[in-house]
């Protein structure tokens, strides 16, 4: 860690904090615009000029898990009283719940693909950041570059090649193609971080372990592991976001049992008009696991964003 | 508890060489000292005992096995780190047990070990502390912890002083030599600080650019230098040289640097061209009688001694003398050289001309390995 040679002062710290604030607050505004949209009724939701205050309601969140279709009054007042408060928030439009929405199906997809994705890329990427590090392979360094060069382009430049691909080998609409796919976009990011972690690894702790009395690959888990965590998390957290979040493969080659939340969500608008307050729900759940993951892993990614510069 | 015998032992990265034909034998129980200037390959040498670098070619025997090939896990070597080397991740209790962890230890035994290992070094009480917040000397301990707990054939040890304050050195080296006394066991010392090599060795090994210059007892590698290297490495002011051109008869007892005659020990090899006079600091006398005479440069007054620092016309002198001895700069002197401790060398080879004096302790240094290969019977000579 490094300090400043001298203290500021009280004013400076409070320029400084409320700065600090002051952009946290801007950048958070369409984040908190979006929440808030979640909880308004779709009249309030598009009333001009845009409520600030408003009397929260879980309507979005109803629409966006369920299906409903319109009835007639006469038919509303034939039904027996609302089983629950969903059912009593939809007859309020003048309609009844036909059943649950996908957005259940198509956000565990984006759980399944995401964080399998992560999770390969991380292991793959780990076990050849260790052999790049420690290794003298042949040709090393144009391997590494070689592995860089795929993040050259733009993924979705070779589109159509990997949409003919899939198609042929029936990786289409899978969970196992997007995993695959995903996985071959941050193999690159994830070698290139993790190498440069794991070079700021001291070699002598894998040699006192292998003194100690353990195997190359015991010491490889048993010590470089346990040291490379912070690389590890801040890498993980760079992939999940990526795959996460990454829709123009996604809207290419899923469209049934494998379709990720990013192109579900928009769909929700032909459903029933403007539903933005669904629409709004659904961004607001599908920002929650990468903050869970990143909050989770916090304590690492601030050492770790540094890229290993602050290690001792 | 091993005896340790290295033959013709040679390493190489791509084109570099960093150890060339080595030989030398470590006797059961010896602390020994691999000493040299950085870069030299002693390092490199211990890494291949220890097994952290296999070698490109050579044997080492270890307790008469040969081990050059095999993985670390498998030879029973204890290495102390530089830099530690403790296991960020872990306690001082968990770094000590865990090589005991990896034979598969039960639990209570470990525990009993690692108590024992502990009151040895006194540092019962940091056990349970993470390795992170103790200090240099304390995690010092631990790493010989680590290294003691599982009673080993041999320790390797590569500058585990170095990372150290420098008062504290002093006190650290005299626990290691006291905890090797203590255990007896074969220990493999790198170092490039000859005074700790001297103080602490029970012989040194000296190596220069992937070559072991001389192999012996610290006397031996003080007073009988096999090389102008060692001459030079060893002592500080190191040795004196004086360049002339001159023949050197085998059975001679003198040498003349041009016109002045010196006494030197009985030569038993001739040798021809240029050639150096060696000689210590402190075997040079200041007297008004001498033929050979000198200017006084500068003095540096040490307490009981001071050197002088004297230019005569064959090159300038440091001279060690007793403190109560008057001198002053621009003084003009005669300087006379205690004979019997006098050594030649040859200047384009860089070797000793075999003398009465230093005759046995060429015949240990393994330095004629380096030159021709029949040194097949030179690994065995140790001194009991």
């Amino acid at each position: 860690m490094s300090y400043s040679v001298t203290e500021p002062s009280p004013r400076q710290k409070w320029l400084a904090g409320t700065l600090v604030i002051l952009y946290a607050v801007i950048t958070m505004i369409p984040l908190l615009w979006i929440m808030m949209t979640g909880f308004k009724t779709p009249p309030d939701s598009i009333s001009y000029p845009p409520k600030v205050f408003f009397e929260p309601s879980v309507e979005g969140y109803v629409n966006l898990f369920t299906t409903r279709t319109r009835v007639s009054p006469e038919q509303l007042e034939s039904l027996p009283p609302p089983e629950n408060f969903a059912e009593e928030i939809v007859r309020n439009r003048d309609m009844v719940i036909a059943g649950p929405s996908k957005f259940a199906g198509r956000f565990l997809n984006s759980v399944i693909i995401g964080f399998g994705s992560t999770f390969l890329s991380i292991f793959l990427g780990t076990l050849a950041a260790y052999a790049f590090s420690r290794f003298r392979i042949p040709l090393a360094d144009d391997l590494l570059f070689f592995i860089l060069s795929t993040r050259m382009m733009p993924p979705i430049a070779v589109a159509i090649p990997i949409f003919l691909m899939y198609r042929k080998l029936g990786l289409s609409d899978t969970h196992l193609g997007m995993i695959l796919l995903y996985t071959a976009v941050n193999i690159s990011l994830a070698v290139w971080l993790l190498k440069g972690f794991i070079d700021e690894i001291p070699r002598e702790y894998e040699e006192a372990a292998l003194i100690d009395g353990y195997t190359r690959f015991q010491a490889f888990y048993k010590v470089v592991l346990p040291q490379a965590a912070t690389g590890i998390a801040s890498t993980a957290i760079f992939c999940l976001i990526f795959a996460w979040n990454e829709y123009a493969f996604a809207v290419l080659l899923t469209s049934g049992t494998a379709q990720t939340a990013p192109p579900f969500i928009p769909t929700i608008i032909g459903v029933g008009g403007l539903d933005w307050p669904a629409i709004a729900a659904g961004a607001t759940l599908f920002l929650l696991p990468v903050m869970i993951f990143t909050v989770m892993l916090r304590k690492h990614l601030l050492r770790g964003i540094t890229f290993g510069a602050v290690r001792k | 508890m091993a005896e340790i015998v290295i033959r013709n032992l040679r390493k190489e990265f791509g084109d570099f060489t960093a150890v060339r034909e080595s030989s030398f034998t470590i006797a059961d129980g010896e602390f020994f000292m691999l000493l040299g200037p950085s870069g030299c390959g002693k390092t490199t040498t211990l890494r291949m005992i220890a097994g952290l670098e296999l070698p490109t070619g050579g044997e080492i025997f270890l307790d008469g096995e040969e081990i050059s090939q095999r993985p670390p896990s498998q030879r029973d070597i204890a290495f102390v780190f530089q830099m530690f080397a403790l296991y960020p991740h872990m306690n001082v209790r968990r770094n000590i047990s865990y090589p005991l962890i990896s034979q598969g230890m039960k639990r209570r035994d470990v525990r009993a070990k690692v108590a024992e290992v502990a009151g040895i070094l006194g540092i019962e009480d940091i056990l349970n502390k993470p390795v992170g917040g103790l200090s240099g000397g304390d995690r010092q301990r631990v790493a010989l912890g680590r290294a003691i707990v599982r009673d080993p054939k041999a320790f390797m040890m590569d500058e585990p002083l170095g990372a150290l304050d420098a008062e504290f050195r002093e006190h650290m080296s005299e626990e290691l030599r006291a905890l090797h006394d203590r255990m007896g066991a074969t220990t493999v010392y790198v170092t490039h600080d000859q005074l700790e090599a001297m103080q602490m060795g029970d012989k040194i090994v000296v190596m220069n650019n992937a070559v072991v210059e001389q192999f012996g007892t610290p006397q031996d590698i003080y007073d009988k230098p096999a090389t102008l290297f060692v001459a030079d490495f060893i002592g500080s002011p190191s040795m004196n040289f004086l360049h002339f051109d001159g023949h050197i008869e085998a059975g001679q007892s003198n040498a003349t640097i041009g016109n002045t005659p010196f006494a030197v020990p009985q030569q038993l090899e001739s040798s021809n061209g240029k050639l150096v006079l060696g000689v210590r600091p402190e075997h040079i006398t200041l007297s008004d009688e001498a033929s050979l005479r000198a200017q006084v440069l500068a003095v540096e007054y040490l307490g009981t001694t001071q050197i002088v620092l004297l230019q005569c016309e064959y090159g300038d002198l440091k001279a060690r003398v007793d403190s109560a001895l008057t001198v002053s700069v621009g003084d003009q002197v005669g300087i006379s050289f205690k004979a019997d401790t006098i050594t030649l060398f040859n200047s384009d080879s860089g070797k000793a001309i075999r003398s009465v004096l230093n005759d046995l302790a060429l015949n240990n240094s393994g330095i004629s390995s380096s030159t021709d290969n029949d040194s097949s019977g030179n690994g065995d000579h140790h001194h009991g």
